[in-house]
């Protein structure tokens, strides 16, 4: 089935679109862009008439929602929505194999398309660890049987994430890993991380590095400070942070490998990785949309769902990851989605597990940068599909004629209330229960099929 | 009743209580908390007039013995109970403002029981209102008032800051 | 007015709540000093003693309590096998309302533990001490004693002296005194005070003479054997040495002070006997009054309908 996009605000930053247009699809590939006013770039260019939308050869049969034989035509009324590149999360974890009660592939990247994600990259902390080709070849074909979105694992840097000995980066690589990262625990020893820094630019992939100094953050649950001293909970200072990323930044200059810092959370941090960029580091960034939305306040009472590493931390904080991403030293927004079981929160707070189920607030809570005057809307786009693109090579994030068709249509109005029990993924497990938030996927479009809400 | 009318009450309940005892030997006065202690103090001070001797005078809180606690909303506030003297084979005059369902006194006793065996105990009450639930009788009283179920009525005194009187008023008046 | 189902913390505690608390306790002082030292509030009602983790005083004491309040109660003891057998918290909490709890009387190592299973419980959940986090009815208890002894708290120079971070005791202790008007000031070595409790209001000492000029009372705290060789301090010798409380030490305190400890004490660590047995502790009112405070504390919470 083909269809078209019409009267929507298209932006993608990889074409430089940002005007309203339609967006025509065929056997799920773009097949043309028009915009009204902006032409978009070669090396194809529409043929253009100025002020004019483009005109289509088939007519609309206006058939029903999704369905409908595959020869037809659908079109969409895109008018007042926002049109844009299939998004990219390139920090989930879907939990299969092994934690299947969390999430499963199917559950995951339903949710993932429900939040207007057509590309995923799930961390290798499953059961068993993706640590070598055949796990990897079991996610890519689970997720092509089962999957809704684009599925791409990272693999682990070290065998069993244990931080002693190279996974097989190489053999990962072939047959599908995009990037490598022990997630979820760092990489503890230098050399070894010195060696998969080198190693890795072998096959040119981003070693994705999880910073945190065990050492200095032994058994902490959330952020060190006043809340952690009145709660009685051991806490995480920001050093356990930034110094894993100071080392990570040193290696990185050491080697030339290319680094990728994973969900960033302090002030300290933010500095430290701007300044690597201002030296012309080969180092790129991540936080997730609860570093700039939630401070430590959001456990007082015990809430585990706000239980999450690294720690949710201050105002000061939240302040500098914004000015990070506004001035670019963040490169991108991901969800860090961590689905776990309501039975394993609902328990003691040392005792319950790290994470938050991200996906289906992640694109509202990252809309109200735009809505504070922090990111552009093409800025915001470009953070959720050029930007990881580009980091994890991928042709994805784009509009480009002939590349997969995968499109998100937002509506930037629409109010909703976060309610966990209407989530698709079966992770429950959020901070935001019960928030108003604005702005949310309508439409997904992933390789030509049409999924809305 | 006003001032003087509680007064006039309060002296011959304090005659009463010498004559019914033959004097004061082995006899002792202990209010409920809260109005009950005031008005003990005073049946005090009168006795003192009358026998020219000082009779002990305790407190009692009943707080813990009420038989509404599990139906209550709020619990009650815990007040002090002071009996500075040995119960044991005393004659023990239970001091309270206003007699009603007779169920305060049903606590009082328990008390009391607690503290020691008491040679006897008799009542004395400013009011008796009627409606007993209980088969409890005062020794003396201050003044019978009829009252209906939908009344309240409250002993005011000095020593709570206001004017000696007794208010009868309807519920939720 | 105690509008509370559960006691959790101190620091979930007004002053007039607090204040009721003492003033209910005093009632039940009396009572405990009696010949018949029992009273039928709490007729009929069962209360449970749910520990995760040992305790003899704490568990006696609301066993107690609970008794001279007619009140039955159950010693749900849970060895470390339960846990290994892998039943839940929730599951095992669920398990003792349904036989019957009115209160469920918590302590676990965890802290944040008793808020779980206040929101998941409809029985009064006190805390008997969480983790890191509090104790409150120790706090209730040491502001009663010091009440007693001195008559008002207001402007009392209060000394907390030992391992601040990992005291249940002294957190609730610090948040009760600061609420009643004391000045209270924390004494140890940098690695067991979290620096950032001076926004509490408190003051922090790290030398023990400087911090014990003139206070009126010293509240000392147990030292953990097992916080030995975690680097917080190099041994318990050197500890006894720079923060132990010795009668030269006591005298810089003002000659009234009084010298309180939570128990169960270290001799000849963190306090001398000389001191521990002498004129100047109240280490066993503090016992004493534990009794009368919990009886206070059921008492109240019992009169919120749920």
């Amino acid at each position: 089935m083909n269809v078209l996009i019409k009267n929507g605000h298209i932006i993608d930053p990889s074409l430089r679109i940002d005007g309203i247009g339609d967006i025509l699809i065929e056997d799920g590939k773009i097949k043309e862009i028009r915009i009204q006013n902006i032409v978009p770039p070669p090396p194809h260019p529409l043929p253009q008439r100025e002020g004019e939308s483009l005109k289509i050869p088939y007519p609309s049969r206006g058939e029903g929602k999704g369905g409908g034989k595959d020869s037809g035509l659908r079109t969409i009324d895109a008018t007042g929505l926002l049109v844009v590149p299939g998004l990219i999360d390139m920090h989930v974890h879907l939990r299969e194999p092994g934690f299947e009660h969390k999430e499963t592939i199917k559950s995951g990247t339903m949710a993932a398309i429900k939040s207007g994600f057509t590309t995923v990259c799930c961390m290798p902390n499953t059961f068993p660890v993706n640590d070598q080709a055949s796990v990897t070849e079991f996610i890519i074909r689970k997720a092509s049987q089962e999957g809704y979105c684009t599925v791409y694992p990272v693999g682990a840097i070290t065998k069993g994430q244990r931080g002693e000995e190279l996974a097989e980066i190489g053999t990962m690589r072939n047959e599908g890993c995009i990037a490598f990262s022990d997630d979820g625990r760092p990489v503890m020893n230098s050399l070894i991380m010195r060696r998969a820094l080198e190693y890795s630019k072998a096959f040119d992939v981003p070693i994705i590095s999880h910073c945190e100094d065990l050492t200095l953050s032994e058994d902490g649950v959330i952020n060190e400070g006043i809340i952690s001293a009145t709660l009685g909970l051991k806490g995480i200072p920001d050093e356990a942070e930034q110094i894993m990323i100071f080392r990570d930044i040193l290696l990185a200059e050491l080697t030339g490998g290319k680094l990728h810092i994973a969900h960033v959370s302090t002030e300290g941090s933010v500095k430290l990785i701007r300044e690597a960029k201002t030296k012309g580091i080969n180092v790129t960034a991540e936080t997730c949309p609860h570093y700039f939305s939630l401070t430590e306040e959001a456990v007082k009472g015990y809430d585990t769902n706000a239980k999450v590493n690294p720690p949710l931390r201050t105002k000061r904080d939240i302040e500098a990851i914004k000015e990070g991403l506004k001035d670019g030293t963040i490169d991108i927004i991901v969800t860090d989605h961590a689905p776990h079981h309501m039975d394993e929160k609902l328990r003691e707070f040392d005792m319950a597990p790290f994470g938050i189920s991200g996906f289906e607030t992640a694109l509202s809570l990252s809309l109200r940068l735009v809505e504070e005057g922090i990111l552009s809307m093409s800025q915001l786009v470009k953070n959720m599909t050029l930007n990881p693109a580009i980091i994890l090579n991928i042709p994805k994030g784009t509009l480009r004629q002939d590349t997969d068709a995968d499109v998100t249509i937002i509506d930037v109005n629409r109010e909703f209330k976060v309610e966990s029990e209407k989530f698709v993924s079966k992770g429950k497990n959020t901070p935001f229960e019960g928030w108003l938030l604005k702005g949310c996927p309508v439409l997904t479009i992933c390789k030509g099929k049409i999924y809305e809400w | 009743m006003n001032k003087e009318d509680i007064d006039r009450a309060l002296t011959r309940i304090a005659h009463e209580i010498v004559e019914r005892n033959k004097g004061i030997e082995k006899l002792c006065l202990v209010g409920i908390q809260s109005g009950g202690v005031h008005l003990a103090k005073r049946l005090a001070s009168k006795i003192r007039l009358i026998e020219k001797k000082d009779i002990p005078v305790g407190s009692l809180d009943i707080a813990f013995y009420r038989d509404d606690l599990n139906i209550r909303k709020d619990q009650p506030i815990v007040r002090r109970t002071e009996v500075p003297f040995e119960v044991t084979d005393f004659k023990i005059v239970l001091v309270d403002d206003v007699l009603f369902t007779g169920r305060s006194i049903r606590a009082a006793m328990d008390a009391l029981m607690d503290l020691g065996r008491p040679a006897a105990i008799q009542l004395a009450v400013l009011i008796d209102r009627g409606h007993r639930e209980l088969p409890i009788k005062a020794d003396c009283v201050g003044k019978n008032i009829p009252t209906a179920l939908s009344e309240n009525i409250e002993v005011q005194l000095k020593e709570e800051g206001m004017e000696d009187k007794v208010v009868i008023e309807k519920v939720g008046e | 007015m105690l509008n509370k189902k559960d006691l959790l913390g101190i620091k979930e505690l007004s002053v007039e709540e607090i204040n009721l608390i003492l003033d209910t306790a005093a009632g039940f002082k009396d009572v405990i000093g009696r010949d018949i030292k029992k009273v039928p509030a709490l007729r009929g009602k069962t209360a449970v003693n749910l520990f995760f983790e040992p305790s003899t005083r704490t568990r006696t004491s609301f066993e107690l309590a609970a008794k001279r309040l007619s009140t039955d109660v159950i010693n749900f003891s849970v060895p470390t096998s339960s846990v290994v057998k892998g039943e839940s918290l929730i599951d095992t909490a669920l398990t003792v309302q349904a036989l019957g709890a009115d209160f469920v009387i918590i302590r676990h190592s965890s802290s944040g533990v008793p808020h779980l299973l206040a929101k998941k419980l409809k029985a009064s959940v006190i805390n008997a001490g969480d983790g890191i986090n509090e104790h409150p009815t120790q706090a209730l208890l040491d502001a009663f004693t010091i009440k007693e002894k001195k008559g008002n708290i207001e402007g009392l120079k209060i000394a907390i002296v030992g391992d601040i971070t990992h005291s249940r005791v002294a957190k609730s202790n610090i948040y009760s005194l600061i609420k009643l008007g004391a000045n209270v000031r924390l004494i140890g070595p940098p690695t067991l005070i979290p620096k950032e409790m001076v926004t509490l209001g408190v003051e922090i000492f790290h030398n023990m003479e400087e911090g014990l000029k003139n206070v009126d009372v010293l509240i000392m705290l147990r030292i953990q054997m097992e916080r030995q060789g975690k680097g917080f301090f190099p041994s318990t010798e050197e500890y006894a040495r720079n923060w132990g409380l010795s009668l030269e030490r006591l005298s810089l305190a003002k000659d009234d002070a009084i010298v309180m400890h939570p128990g169960p004490m270290n001799r000849g660590i963190e306090i001398v006997s000389e001191i521990a047995d002498g004129p100047r502790s109240v280490i066993l009112d503090q016992v004493t009054n534990g009794i009368a405070v919990r009886m206070a504390v059921m008492y109240l919470l019992a009169g919120v309908k749920r």
